[in-house]
Order: C-alpha cells, then structure tokens, then sequence
C-alpha cells in the first residue's frame, strides 16, 4: 500500500513541478533556468524538515510510511537531479563555463543549506 | 522543469499551442496560462503524471534494494542521479535532433523526461545525504559525495548529448532552424 502512494506522490510531485516550473519560467527574465533552483531548493528544505521531525520519533510504522510517501515520493518526484545536470550543461555551452558552473554550484549550495535548515526546524519541532 | 522552457527552442512553454495562448496572454496572469496548457491537453498531465510515479517507483525500489550506509557514499542515490543525468541528455538531445518540440515528440519529452527521469532522480535525497555527511567525521565523505555528484551529473548529461549527436549527426533536422 505505501509502494503504491509512493508512486502516486512522485507522480503528483513531478505535476507539480512541471506546473511551478512553467509559471515561473513565465516570470523570468534572467538568462538562468530560476524554476528548477526553486524547485530544487523547496524541495530539499520540505525533505530536510520532514527527516528532522521523524528522525526523533523512532521506528514508529505510520510515521515512517508519511515520511516515505511524503519524501521518497513527492518531494522526490517534485526535485530533479537530471534537469539540473543538463541545465549546468547548456548554460555552461551557451554563456560560458562560469555560467555553467555557478549555476550548478549555486543550485548544491543553495539546496544542501535548505536541507540543513529544514533538518534544524524540524529537530526542534519534534 | 526547465527543459520545459528550453532557451533554444521558444520562450512560450508549449510552441505547439503558443499562437492559442497569445490570443488571450493579454488577460491571463502566467501561472493561469500555464494551467491553461494542461486544460487545453489535459492527456499531458496524465503522461507527466504516470511517468513521474514509474520513475519514483524505480528509484524507491532501487533504494529500498540497496540503501545508504550511514556515514558512507550513498552509492544507490549516486547511480540513480548520474545514470538519469545521461539518460535526459541522450532523450532531449535525440528528440531535437529528429524534429520540432509537438506531437509524439513533445509526449515523449514530457512522460519521459519531466515524468520519469524527473520522478527517478532526486535532489532533495542528495541534499539532504550530504547534510548528514557533513559532521567532522564525515566531512570528506560528505564535500566528495556533494561535488562529486554535480560533477559527474554534468558529464553524464553531456556524454549523454555527445552519444545523440553522434547516432543522429550533427546537423539539427529541423528546417526552419536551418
């Protein structure tokens, strides 16, 4: 049963994305691809937080099933490895190698202080 | 996701139905066009929806297979990431390269690539790996598994361009591109 609302979470995460990237790629008028760093970054701190809240609580079942559908599913479905790796890629051959590194640089440092900040929120809510 | 919005291709989300949109842009706020998209294809959502949930299902499988040690390189997450990397390289740059961004063309970019390469790799699982790394114990683990993941990422994704490059030939199909 949660291998099954796992898959139908990342399904719904990837809608998702697929939604707040597009709106914002609307918005945007810098030459970076904004939506996937957003996406990337929400994603990590939602993950972080929900690590954070159940890492305390034990092995508690239904605690753990939330955080799998919610975690492995959603926000796994909702982030992308991929899309960033071949956004890094482009940038780096249209506006140079310092656009390409910075922008993946800047998505893992970005993304790694979300994680660590909604792992913090979420030891002290727990 | 970005590859939704491609800088080479067109600004407008889905060049397919961009001639619909711009009659009622004007009217519209972004994010309602946006939704626009998928209400006009609503078979769209569907086919981002299930590939995203085949790709999550893979890689939730795969962990559950073989999950992260502790305070080592969480191997399962790097594979997954790095494989999905190449594998999203090779598929936009061969659907480029064999016509323009509609029809079959633009299904498969979505259920394949937002859908399932999106579902199957993950960012939020990497970051929050390499949070856990990062205590003075694990430090090198930790700095080497988070560079050495965008590193390889970004190569896997160009070899993975290079190999459509080379199958398909280096002149864009496309006609009007030239």
């Amino acid at each position: 049963m949660t291998t099954v609302l796992i898959a139908l979470a990342g399904g719904a995460g990837a809608l998702t994305r697929f939604v707040t990237d597009g709106a914002i790629a609307r918005r945007n008028r810098l030459r970076m691809p904004v939506g996937t760093v957003v996406i990337n970054v929400t994603g990590s701190l939602l993950l972080g937080l929900l690590t954070g809240l159940f890492a305390l609580s034990g092995g508690d079942s239904s605690g753990a099933a939330l955080k799998a559908v919610i975690g492995t599913g959603f926000c796994g479905g909702f982030t992308t490895f991929s899309t960033a790796s071949v956004e890094s890629m482009r940038l780096w051959a249209a506006e140079g190698r310092t656009a390409g590194i910075g922008y993946a640089a800047a998505t893992l440092v970005l993304s790694v202080a979300a994680a660590a900040a909604g792992l913090g929120i979420g030891h002290l809510l727990a | 996701m970005g590859v939704t919005d491609d800088p080479e291709l067109d600004p407008e989300l889905d060049p397919e139905l961009a001639p619909r949109l711009e009659s009622d842009s004007a009217a519209t706020p972004p994010a309602r066009r946006v939704g626009g998209v998928l209400r006009r294809s609503p078979l769209l959502a569907v086919v981002i929806f299930v590939g995203g949930a085949c790709g999550t299902l893979v890689r939730a499988a795969l962990e559950t297979a073989a999950p992260a040690a502790p305070a080592g390189v969480p191997w399962t997450t790097l594979v997954i990431n790095v494989v999905g990397s190449l594998l999203l390289g090779l598929l936009l740059e061969s659907l480029t390269r064999t016509g323009p961004d509609e029809g079959w063309r633009r299904t498969a970019r979505l259920g394949l690539g937002t859908g399932v390469l999106g579902g199957f790799t993950t960012y939020s699982t990497f970051a929050v790996e390499t949070v856990g790394r990062l205590t003075p114990q694990t430090m090198a683990v930790g700095l080497s598994y988070a560079v050495g993941s965008v590193v390889l990422g970004v190569a896997a994704a160009a070899v993975g361009y290079r190999l459509a490059r080379r199958v398909l030939g280096r002149a864009p199909v496309s006609g009007q591109a030239g």
